[in-house]
């Protein structure tokens, strides 16, 4: 099977004041065709840059000192503004977060859409019959009356569905989903979750599921990376990764999943401390500040043991396979 | 949008009664003597007291106040003193030609204020960015009048390029237009730095929203992005501003039409306050308040179609 999308040893730096922010260093995520993957992690893991870096829409202080991210075989880290234009939308697209923000909000859903199909021959009505499917496609009621609809005429679960028509409307290889359900309700979450898997099947297309949220992820992913502070600290399969995690981060994040707790506590539980500085990272495993089991072996770079076939930990105190 | 609109137009009403009949009392109560000024110095007190029983000025305030708005409601505004004509007369021939200035003025530096201001956050930092920070700055603090003076020396006196004095021939759209120039310029100039500095400014906040975001990772082409995407909503905050602007331009035009010697709202109200001529005065202020309440409804109902947020909110 080939790679819709591959991540090899990707660095993203800021120009700060106070000197380069390593915002994601030898970041390597690999997504194989019509597969879900999983990135999970805290705020400020590196999360917006991996996806602004995916679709080359960094900030202008921002700079890649290493690493490649292939689309399709192509390294889109090297093609230039047209072919990135191209391939933004059709062969890459993205869910962002806040149905709320993510849609303009003096344009009509319909004019959003048939700006989307910009490349796309025919005429308008034509544009408009390929919204109408895709609304409908997604659940949306009276799809053609919708198209006339701005934004704010609909509810929050109705935009997030509006968001993704738009998303899988020019049926792209990869499509990007950042958070898609962290902004709705728990039954709308289900309702977006199997939506998105049916479409996957439906177009084909692979799936990088961005979340916090490791419900979800166990829900919807075949593969799971586990990131701390721009580092990808643990890599496998979905059930593997939460059943027998190796790294400390992946062990705290599981056991701080309030979902995971049967009766009332007083206090949930968290990771102690916090992110270390980012323009300044520790040597070695980036991860020490707040673990427990940090010993003086951990100023030195983590080797990536592997947990099982396919299921790797960056700790020099993960047990390795079989012991 | 209907309910809005019609909140809006009473709204406007309420503002025209308070401040014409708070200018009546500030008018009234002015120094200086109608009678003094109108029928000399030689005019004996019987012939004064006549004057001002027939003009209505021996009354109390609240009074006068009423009787002209009675007056104005059947659509008499009264008698010219000077002149000896209905004050509507006077007023309704000198009103196109400040509203031609006036929106000439906000037409030339609307259009040219937006495309600076979008251009400037779209290249921010580049050398054209900084010439119109720097001459947006200098544009809104130089006064109109001083403006409308050197832009009259330079390009009527010495250049010879634009007429100095007049509104051109009657009935001569080219020649109408051409007189209309220079004052339109003047008034105009400081608008262009103003409209360019909000546009710049929304333009920026748009830019950096989500929704350009997502418009630019679907690939949609940058100008699409730029004037389709966020000058739509970078807009809003202009066409607002740029309503209640004309309040600011007309007391411009006032300059720009003394300066220019060009008949119109400005001219009139100056001539006639100087004048003492009462009816005048209120009649030419009534028109000029009514225009600028008027424009900023208008400017108000161009945003709710403009933001369909605002459109249903209401």
């Amino acid at each position: 099977m080939s790679d819709a999308l591959k991540v090899a040893d990707l660095s993203v730096h800021y120009a700060t004041r106070e000197g380069a922010l390593q915002a994601l260093r030898d970041v390597s995520i690999t997504v194989p065709e019509g597969q879900i993957v999983g990135v999970v992690g805290e705020s400020g893991c590196g999360k917006s840059t991996l996806i602004n870096a995916l679709l080359q829409l960094l900030p202008e202080n921002a700079t890649i000192p290493a690493g490649r991210i292939t689309l399709q075989g192509e390294d889109v880290t090297r093609a230039n503004a047209r072919r990135l234009r191209q391939m933004r939308g059709q062969e890459i697209s993205v869910v962002f977060q806040d149905p709320m923000t993510a849609l303009n909000p003096v344009l009509s859903i319909g004019r959003q859409m048939r700006d989307i199909q910009y490349r796309q021959p025919g005429r308008r009505a034509e544009k408009d019959r390929r919204s109408a499917e895709m609304l409908a496609r997604v659940g949306i009621p009276d799809p053609v009356g919708k198209l006339a609809a701005y934004p704010h005429e609909l509810s929050g679960g109705m935009r997030q569905r509006v968001a993704i028509a738009m998303a899988a409307l020019m049926r792209p290889r990869v499509l990007i989903a950042d958070e898609p359900t962290t902004a709705l309700d728990a039954t709308l979450e289900v309702q977006i979750i199997e939506l998105l898997k049916d479409l996957q099947k439906e177009i084909g297309c692979a799936i990088l599921f961005i979340s916090h949220h490791l419900g979800v992820i166990a829900e919807l992913c075949d593969r799971v990376v586990v990131m701390y502070a721009g580092v990808a600290v643990e890599e496998g399969p979905v059930a593997d990764v939460f059943l027998r995690p190796g790294h400390p981060y992946t062990i705290k994040l599981i056991e701080c999943d309030p979902g995971r707790l049967k009766e009332k506590v007083a206090d949930l539980p968290a990771i102690p401390g916090s992110l270390p500085d980012l323009t300044d990272p520790p040597p070695g495993c980036i991860f020490q500040g707040r673990c427990d089991r940090a010993t003086e072996i951990c100023a030195t770079p983590p080797p990536r043991r592997v947990q099982h076939p396919g299921h790797w930990a960056a700790c020099h105190h993960a047990k390795p396979e079989g012991t | 949008m209907l309910r809005y609109t019609f909140q809006r137009i009473v709204l406007a009403l309420a503002i025209v009664f308070f401040a014409i009949s708070a200018l009546y009392t500030v008018m009234i109560t002015l120094p200086g003597d109608p009678t003094t000024v109108l029928l000399g110095p030689r005019a004996t007190p019987e012939i004064r007291a006549d004057f001002r029983e027939r003009a209505g000025l021996d009354n109390p305030v609240h009074v006068q106040i009423a009787h002209f708005w009675g007056r104005i409601l059947t659509g008499d505004m009264g008698t010219d003193f000077n002149r000896n004509r209905p004050v509507a007369d006077s007023v309704f021939s000198a009103l196109p030609h400040t509203v031609a200035l006036v929106f000439g003025a906000i037409f030339w530096s609307a259009t040219l204020g937006i495309l600076l201001g979008a251009f400037s956050a779209d290249n921010r930092g580049s050398w054209l960015d900084r010439l119109t920070g720097i001459l947006s700055v200098g544009f809104i603090a130089a006064p109109s009048f001083v403006v409308a003076l050197y832009s009259l020396l330079i390009f009527s006196v010495w250049l010879r390029w634009f007429p100095t004095i007049g509104a051109g021939e009657p009935g001569d759209i080219m020649s109408r237009l051409y007189h209309l120039a220079l004052p339109s310029f003047a008034i105009g100039l400081a608008w262009v730095g103003y409209v360019a500095r909000i546009v710049r400014a929304s333009m920026l906040e748009a830019l950096g929203e989500n929704y350009i975001r997502t418009a630019r990772a679907f690939g949609l082409p940058r100008r699409t992005v730029i004037y389709n995407y966020a000058l739509r909503v970078a807009i809003l905050p202009a066409v607002q501003v740029l309503g209640v602007g004309i309040g600011g331009m007309l007391s411009s035009a006032v300059f720009a039409e003394i300066v220019f010697s060009r008949p119109g709202l400005g001219s009139l109200i100056y001539d006639s306050v100087s004048g003492r001529n009462y009816p005048v005065v209120m009649g030419s202020m009534l028109v000029a308040i009514g225009f600028f309440v008027t424009c900023a409804l208008i400017a108000d109902l161009i945003n709710a179609a403009l933001d369909p947020r605002h459109r249903s909110q209401r």
